[in-house]
């Protein structure tokens, strides 16, 4: 565990939001997650996703270019899969076709655009965010303009090594992983209505 | 175009945006058919939108010098800071801002690592910057990559000033030329680029204006098929400024022809003999075959 003082928690946090990295967030190892910038169990992490994701009034997934466009075997599947994650939770989906900026002609009815994700957020009023599938270095870039300028919460599935700038972040997320934070939101889903 | 990259998840296909699904399903891919500047207005362009002033002739000629490119897909442009640097983000293909002026350097060192790499294939590296990057503050390192004979086209969008900064005058500016800021006047005369380019090097160096598109399709055709096969080539495309010489937004071409025809602005082209001899078997080829 680190003893980082700095917490990576929904904005809005002014013009210029430092990257988490600069705070002194650190990724986290294989095997690990990150929850608002603390090195946690993956475990725990998925039990902190679903709990926002189902206590959310406006839940939505931003599914970016690598898994929106099925450019390489098994990207259809995971493509699946998310959806399927979504309907669990009952988020609508919005996509991040290419990162082209294109201000101010996007309409953020219908997408979203890494460099200027907040017209989305505040047009959907959304307070909950699933980025996935979007290329690091573009990920990093809308996770920071929406932690500065809105109060959405975000939640990244990576499939690389994670994002120090969401407020929750796995790493290394395949199909496997997919479904069983499918799983383990459906469980606690049953739970909630049951309570 | 190897149009089976483009597919959606089919998972997806309901949440994408309509032009992603024209894109991919209605065969409108800038890539296909390959018509140069027939095609412009018919379908999806490589240029779509800018976000450059109304009638600006630097938009107008970027939009038609990707129409004429050969070979878009393999095609990399470099291009430098000024006005074409705001409507790159919205090309579809590849392209890499520079620092003001290295724009040559940069392209140079792109052509020989993508010959390393890719040595079976064809990639044209396509330099695409104002007349400020090219004339003035990367005059240096233009003319260095002419001196080596690098084997990449060079294209000026010469508006005559430093538009993008409030206009300064440039290099290319005329003497007597009274801008925004540039009131008492230039001072000296307009730089002769492609004399200088044909002097360093260049196995193909012109001038053109947008106001006929297929002498200047044919001249962004020859420069880049020059310097893919011959030597380094340059082309300098004179693009009226409407904001900063104060033109409608509709006198733009006027004033290209306009100056064509008083020769202040004459069609250049100066073609080695090697160039001259591969260009012939090109043409004849494509009037026989
Ligand atoms: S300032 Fe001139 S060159 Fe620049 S975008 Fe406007 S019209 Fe075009």
């Amino acid at each position: 565990m680190s003893n980082n003082l700095y917490r990576v928690q929904a904005g809005p946090e002014g013009y210029l939001p430092p990257a988490a990295a600069s705070m002194g967030v650190v990724l986290p190892e294989k095997g690990e997650a990150i929850v608002e910038g603390e090195i946690t169990l993956v475990d725990e992490a998925m039990k902190e996703i679903g709990k926002k994701l189902l206590t959310a009034k406006n839940p939505v997934f931003f599914p970016g270019p690598q898994i929106l466009w099925a450019w390489k075997e098994g990207v259809a599947e995971r493509a699946r899969a998310i959806k399927e994650l979504a309907e669990v939770v009952g988020a609508r989906i919005i996509p991040m076709p290419d990162y082209r900026p294109k201000y101010p002609m996007i309409n953020p009815a219908i997408e979203i655009n890494p460099n200027h994700p907040n017209l989305t957020i505040w047009h959907n009023k959304i307070d909950v965010c699933v980025f996935v599938g979007v290329h690091c270095h573009f990920a990093n870039v809308a996770l920071k303009i929406i932690r500065g300028g809105t109060d959405c919460y975000t939640i990244a599935l990576c499939g690389e090594a994670g994002h120090e700038d969401a407020m929750i972040s796995l790493r290394d997320v395949d199909l496997a992983v997919i479904q069983k934070l499918t799983a383990v939101v459906a469980e606690l889903k049953e739970v909630m209505v049951h309570d | 175009m190897k149009k089976d990259v483009f597919k959606i998840s089919p998972c997806f296909e309901d949440i994408m945006p309509q032009e992603y699904i024209e894109l991919v399903r209605e065969n409108t891919s800038p890539f296909d058919n390959n018509q140069g500047v027939n095609g412009l207005g018919g379908g999806k362009e490589l240029i779509e939108e800018h976000p450059l002033c109304a009638g600006c002739g630097l938009a107008l000629s970027l939009r038609m010098i990707l129409a004429s490119l050969p070979n878009p897909e393999d095609t990399i442009v470099v291009g430098s800071t000024g006005c074409s640097a705001i409507a790159f983000p919205q090309v579809a293909l590849h392209n890499i801002h520079s620092l003001f002026g290295n724009q040559n350097a940069v392209a140079s060192g792109l052509k020989r690592a993508l010959k390393l790499r890719f040595p079976e294939k064809t990639k044209d590296i396509v330099v695409i910057a104002g007349d400020g990057a090219t004339a003035d503050i990367g005059l240096d390192m233009v003319m260095q990559s002419w001196f080596r004979e690098e084997n990449i086209t060079t294209i000026m969008l010469d508006n005559e000033a430093y538009a993008n900064t409030g206009g300064q005058e440039s290099g290319m500016s005329q003497k007597g030329a009274v801008l925004n800021m540039a009131p008492t006047g230039k001072k000296f005369s307009k730089v002769s680029l492609p004399e200088i380019a044909r002097e360093s090097g260049c196995a193909y160096a012109g001038a053109v204006n947008p106001s006929n598109i297929k002498r200047f399709e044919k001249m962004v055709q020859r420069a880049i098929l020059v310097a893919r096969e011959i030597g380094p080539s340059y082309l300098q495309v004179f693009a009226p400024c409407p904001t900063n010489y104060k033109l409608r937004p509709n006198e733009t071409l006027i004033k290209a022809k306009s100056r064509e025809k008083d020769n202040t602005y004459p069609v250049k082209e100066y073609i080695s003999p090697t160039a001259q001899e591969f260009l012939n078997k090109l043409e004849e080829g494509k009037h026989n075959g």
